[in-house]
């Protein structure tokens, strides 16, 4: 009867205690059409860069991440090292390039997690319906109620610290905010007529729920998937600078921040560089996910 | 305007506010069930924990299996679950949440030292996000079109691309290092206190200024800001008064949802800026598995989101005339 933190439902619904970063940058962009195509251009061009990094580090830099050199201590941007070296006087380039793969690995484990769990979810919530739809939606609010990081924190603690750990605390951190879009759509889908169809020629739930509701409720998912994808790079860094992820030497992009720390009044690049990397690739990742949300194929 | 509120119909608001309290209490107690489930649950050993973090992460001594079934019933972990649960949600509702695994002492007396840091950066912090995010929304919103609306809503998206830490760690190097503005770290008076606030701001002021500045011009839309134009109100009046009032209630939810983003934000801003707070306390509780104390903290930023949203509950029928009419109707309705 009582709804648990029911008159937030609606906000949290849009805004998850984040707004959705599609929320108000359009005006700039409006002013200046050119912009628009310039802006998707350059953003796929970093994604694409970014990607290439995770996959292919040693076509980028030949410098051996781990190799340090004594002579080259703490030295800023530089032609010979672009991004400045280290501590050790290892090659801050090589390994934010190094450090790419961890870190988007872990994105697309979270984020691929949050995506399988809430469709099975929202599915089960939105097609079953009755009791087992309102204590799941129940639970989904509470989740809504407790801050992500925290969710995140709390798993950590009990399954531990490493890479694939702060992948799975973030993707069921992220769960719950899925599931309620994928519930609404199932909803719509459910009372559709082909859905009707299927049940009336004796097709299973099961069935009707793998071919018919599923394959149309799960666009809006995915859109969502593509928006998230800023924040979940995100939240990784943040766990990963706590100290939750991969272990120094191997380098991710939180860490490197997060070692880059102890030389902030000496050296600016140890923990600027990794940082605007972070915040070009979500930029850039922000602006894919606004415009697939926007293009008529992705609310399909 | 609380008489006016109480002229409208005493019990309706009573059954109005007993309903907003009942939700609080509900979403603590769920809060304390989930973390119970994440916590416990999970197939994690927290006594071989304690015992390894007992001896200072050394590793050469071996704990014998009676100190093991010692500190098991000493924390009640030797139950079945539902027992456990029992044992613990009502020495919780006592307000005892046990001891903390790695100092001895309870987990509300480190709450207690650690709280009154958090609630001044979190305050400081709230305050200079309302500033920063309505002052950005009103010039915006104000200035129909032109530059200066393009540039100033650029802004919140741009900033949410940001992690938290690293905007702490630039403010740190410009303010602190480069410029000796302000001390760099640690809890040294109000000093020390604006760069952790300013950083924790900045998310929260981009929250703010977007949903504000889209209630203003769904507010500026409607049919009777015109009617006032026709009127002749002067412009600035119809903004200050009128569509600032109608695009105050999404904000509010906002700033009721944000508050427990800055608590969790305090975990990494705390850090950063090495304070003493229920942030860095958190961390290091993470960091040593002290489940009683992350269950602890968990509960009490669940507890101050859902009295913080209880407020908010309490201040709409004092904004918005429609809600407080439709307080009894709307409440028999859910």
């Amino acid at each position: 009867m009582t709804n648990i933190t029911e008159p937030h439902v609606a906000p949290a619904d849009h805004i998850t205690g984040r707004p959705r970063p599609d929320a108000g940058s359009t005006p700039f962009v409006r002013r200046f059409p050119i912009l628009q195509n310039l802006r998707l251009g350059l953003a796929i061009a970093i994604v694409i860069l970014v990607v290439s990094w995770a996959f292919f580090p040693s076509f980028f830099t030949s410098t051996d991440p781990f190799a340090g050199d004594v002579l080259t201590r703490l030295k800023p941007p530089s032609a010979s090292h672009w991004f400045g070296t280290d501590n050790l006087g290892r090659d801050l380039y090589a390994r934010v390039i190094y450090g790419t793969s961890l870190s988007l690995k872990a994105t697309v484990i979270a984020l691929a997690l949050a995506f399988v769990a809430s469709s099975i979810i929202g599915v089960a919530a939105g097609y079953l319906g009755g009791i087992v739809d309102e204590i799941i939606m129940r639970v989904m609010d509470v989740l809504l109620a407790i801050p992500n990081l925290l969710i995140s924190l709390m798993l950590i603690s009990a399954i531990g610290f490493g890479t694939i750990n702060i992948a799975i605390a973030v993707g069921i951190a992220s769960i719950a905010s899925f599931a309620r879009v994928m519930r609404a759509e199932v909803l719509r889908v459910s009372t559709s007529h082909y859905v009707e169809a299927a049940r009336s020629y004796g097709a299973g739930w099961f069935g009707i729920c793998l071919r018919h509701v599923f394959p149309h409720a799960r666009g809006p998912v995915s859109a969502l998937v593509a928006i998230e994808f800023g924040s979940a790079i995100l939240s990784i860094s943040a766990l990963s600078f706590l100290g939750y992820g991969a272990v120094p030497p191997t380098p991710e992009w939180g860490n490197l921040v997060a070692e880059g720390r102890n030389y902030l009044a000496t050296a600016w690049w140890l923990t600027s560089i990794p940082g605007l990397v972070i915040i070009l690739t979500v930029l850039a990742v922000n602006a894919i996910g606004r415009q697939l949300n926007r293009s008529p194929e992705a609310s399909r | 305007m609380i008489i006016l509120v109480i002229q409208v119909s005493w019990y309706r608001m009573a059954f109005y506010i007993l309903r907003r309290l009942l939700n609080a209490v509900l979403v603590i107690w769920a809060a304390f069930t989930i973390s119970f489930l994440l916590l416990y649950l999970l197939p994690s050993d927290p006594v071989s924990l304690m015992l390894s973090s007992d001896t200072g992460g050394g590793g050469s001594a071996v704990a014998t299996s009676e100190q093991y079934a010692m500190l098991a019933s000493r924390y009640g972990l030797d139950r079945p679950p539902l027992e456990q649960y029992g044992y613990l949600l009502a020495k919780a509702a006592a307000g005892d949440l046990g001891m903390s695994m790695q100092s001895g002492k309870t987990v509300i007396t480190q709450i207690g030292e650690a709280l009154p840091e958090t609630l001044k950066l979190a305050a400081l912090s709230l305050a200079i996000a309302l500033v920063i995010g309505s002052t950005l929304a009103l010039v915006a919103s104000y200035r129909q079109d032109g530059y200066l609306r393009a540039i100033l809503l650029a802004l919140p998206p741009i900033s949410m691309a940001v992690p938290t830490f690293w905007i702490g760690l630039v403010l740190l190097q410009i303010f602190a290092f480069e410029l000796r503005l302000v001390p760099s770290l640690g809890n040294r008076g109000f000093s020390s206190l604006i760069m952790p606030a300013l950083t924790l701001a900045i998310p929260a002021a981009a929250t703010i200024a977007q949903t504000l500045s889209k209630g203003l011009d769904d507010a500026a839309s409607q049919p009777f800001v015109r009617m006032l134009r026709a009127k002749g109100v002067p412009r600035r009046t119809i903004y200050l008064r009128h569509i600032l009032h109608n695009a105050s209630i999404p904000a509010l939810t906002v700033v009721g949802l944000l508050v427990g983003n800055i608590f969790a934000g305090a975990v990494v801003t705390e850090t950063v800026f090495s304070r003493v707070g229920i942030g860095r306390l958190l961390q290091n509780a993470v960091d040593v598995q002290d489940i009683p104390l992350v269950q602890g903290l968990v509960v009490l930023t669940a507890a101050a989101y859902a009295i913080v949203n209880l407020l908010v509950d309490l201040i709409y029928p004092l904004i918005d005339p429609r809600i407080r009419r439709g307080v009894g109707a709307g409440g028999d309705a859910a």
